[in-house]
């Protein structure tokens, strides 16, 4: 981090940041709902320069918290500064310095064209003319939409508007840039090339920070400096990845494809030694694949006796070093694509 | 000016000159909607026109017609362009960008205005069109000076309300596409577009004192037909009245907006399409 960065406020900075939603009313024969607590006091320090991940399940407090920070959600209590500012107090000049992308939203007029569009979100800005115009070719030109520069928004296909969506985020250049899962239903080489994009952005530019929300674990782990895995509006743990990965070690990581006998599998978590065991389907190939982790001193043939045991045929075994999935479900009890509350 | 204030202007002229841009480009690019916004809601005037010159009336109520069909045009870019817009954005996902922006949202607004009102002055040629040269209706001499500030303050007072009307009908939600339609035909009714605002007695009264559609075209007959537009009031009064009523839309618009983006960031359900 450049010297000069430490001596501005940090990017990001929460303390006690808690919202709740207010339940339906009852009517019409519906019975009321439940207040919601989408975040439940949260603590956060994001320095500039940073990537920083924030990693959780369907309903984790995720949107709620990228909200508060772009200023479209009051928070219930606590408090929350971008840039310096308070989100609450001063949203003018923390909207001065920050851009929003979500993941397929579809912005802009259909009339426009590309061009067109990304001119109109800079005016929005205010970035003048003689640096705007060369700042959005440019991004169209790493979001890979130079053919369809003056095409009108309307006949642009789901992943080109995401595209230009993403292009749109940093056409301000801001401060602070939230992506909330930006890739979102991108192509494979899209979403590489916009990850790419992202870390040079932030390697070239001093003191830029991103603020990332992704369903995309190898994403969180290719790009952010630190990820905070967060639950039930609760961040349960923050670290660089190797950190991470350091919380969850002192185990061994096993993957098994197995075949059981009458097509039902024991709980595996009840198997003596197991922690944290999770599983899929194949019906294609009539197994499942069963994940778990092992403490040391439990050794894996003794797991696979107590399967054989029951009548479960083992197909593959194999091993594996610790990662972000292994600390996800470690840290949260469930995995990524488990439904939580409402978001 | 100081530096802040400067760089706050500038900001705020280029977003409304960019929602400004959107409305002009919007406008040109698809022919259907010219169709749509230019020709059909004119062919009302040149029923009533032809009613009134079949029926044998004075030929002042010819141009009657003529500036309240013109009108009418404005009235319906002000529901459609102006009031149901914001619910629009919010469909499109477009909403929660505006309120995320740095800019201010009645500079958003007023570029709507000005673009919907210089669209639709384009539009509205197709009605002096058919009005003056097809069915060749005529009014007498008139000040263009007196007839720039009238049209101007109608127009500014409109807007005004359309402004106001887009974060109202927002709240309304799904609602929004019927109040429009619930205001589009009462309102030409209650403004007198098709016969002098006189007609309706205290009705036409109460009418104008809520939306100025009425007032200004009542004002505008005035100056282009003089004694035969059988004014409502002296149109010094409507000239006034009109100048209030843009004051008093542009406060309300203002407050509804606050209101609005208050309401969003304690509920959370209003720039969500969703929600």
């Amino acid at each position: 981090m450049p010297a000069s960065d430490t001596l501005k406020p940090p990017a990001v900075e929460t303390v006690g940041l808690t919202r709740t939603f207010r339940g339906a009313r009852a009517r019409r024969g519906r019975p009321a709902q439940a207040e919601v607590r989408a975040l439940a006091g949260v603590d956060t320090r994001i320095e500039r320069g940073e990537i920083f991940g924030l990693l959780g399940p369907n309903g984790a407090g995720k949107t709620t918290f990228l909200k508060i920070l772009t200023t479209l959600l009051s928070p219930t209590a606590g408090t929350a500064r971008v840039a310096g500012f308070d989100v609450e107090r001063e949203p003018r000049e923390v909207r001065r310095r920050i851009s929003l992308v979500s993941g397929g939203e579809t912005s802009g007029y259909g009339i426009l064209t590309v061009r067109e569009c990304l001119w109109m979100f800079s005016q929005f800005y205010g970035v003048p003319n003689r640096v705007a115009w060369p700042r959005i070719d440019a991004l169209i030109k790493i979001v890979d939409l130079e053919e369809q520069t003056h095409t009108r928004i309307n006949r642009l296909s789901t992943g080109q508007r995401q595209r230009m969506n993403f292009a749109r985020g940093f056409v301000s250049d801001p401060e602070v840039i939230f992506l909330d899962e930006p890739t979102l239903g991108m192509d494979v080489n899209a979403a590489r090339a916009l990850r790419g994009y992202v870390a040079r952005w932030v390697r070239e530019r001093a003191g830029r920070t991103v603020l990332l929300t992704t369903h995309y674990m190898a994403e969180a782990e290719e790009l952010c400096d630190r990820i905070a895995i967060i639950d039930r509006g609760r961040v349960l743990a923050c670290d660089s990845v190797p950190g991470l990965r350091r919380q969850v070690q002192g185990g061994q990581h096993v993957e098994l494809e197995v075949r059981p006998a009458d097509g039902a599998l024991p709980d595996l978590a009840a198997l003596a030694g197991v922690q944290a065991a999770w599983g899929a389907p194949h019906p294609e190939r009539g197994t499942r694949t069963v994940k778990f982790r092992l403490p040391p001193d439990t050794p894996l043939v003794s797991v696979l006796r107590q399967l054989e045991q029951v009548g479960v045929r083992i197909d593959g075994v194999a091993t594996r070093e610790t990662n972000l999935e292994d600390v996800f479900i470690a840290v949260v009890g469930r995995g990524l694509e488990d439904t939580g509350g409402p978001e | 000016m100081s530096g802040p204030l400067a760089a706050s202007l500038a900001l705020n002229l280029r977003a409304t000159a960019a929602r400004t841009y959107v409305r002009i480009v919007g406008s040109i690019r698809e022919w259907t909607w010219i169709i749509g916004d230019a020709v059909l809601p004119n062919l009302g005037m040149c029923a009533f026109v032809l009613l009134y010159r079949t029926l044998g009336a004075p030929r002042s109520f010819e141009a009657l017609a003529v500036f309240g069909g013109i009108l009418s045009t404005y009235w319906l870019n002000v529901l459609w362009g102006m009031g149901s817009q914001f619910y629009w954005e919010k469909q499109q996902g477009q909403l929660q960008l505006y309120f995320a922006a740095p800019c201010s949202r009645m500079a958003i607004l007023t570029g709507m205005a000005i673009g919907g009102i210089l669209m639709t002055t384009l539009r509205s040629l197709f009605g002096v069109f058919m009005g003056f040269v097809v069915l060749g209706v005529r009014v007498p001499s008139f000040d263009v000076g007196v007839l720039a500030l009238v049209f101007t303050l109608t127009m500014t007072s409109l807007y005004a309300l359309g402004m106001t009307l887009a974060s109202l009908f927002l709240l309304y939600g799904r609602e929004a596409w019927h109040l429009s339609n619930a205001l589009q035909e009462p309102v030409y009714f209650l403004s007198g577009l098709y016969f002098p605002l006189r007609a309706l007695g205290a009705l036409g009264a109460a009418a104008a004192g809520l939306v100025p559609l009425g007032l200004g075209v009542d004002a505008l007959r005035q100056v282009l037909m003089g004694a035969h537009a059988e004014g409502f009031l002296p149109l010094r009064a409507e000239t006034l009245i009109l100048a209030g009523f843009t004051l008093a839309f542009l406060v309300l618009a203002r407050a509804a907006l606050a209101y609005l983006e208050g309401l969003s960031k304690r509920e959370g359900r209003l720039t969500q399409r969703w929600q």
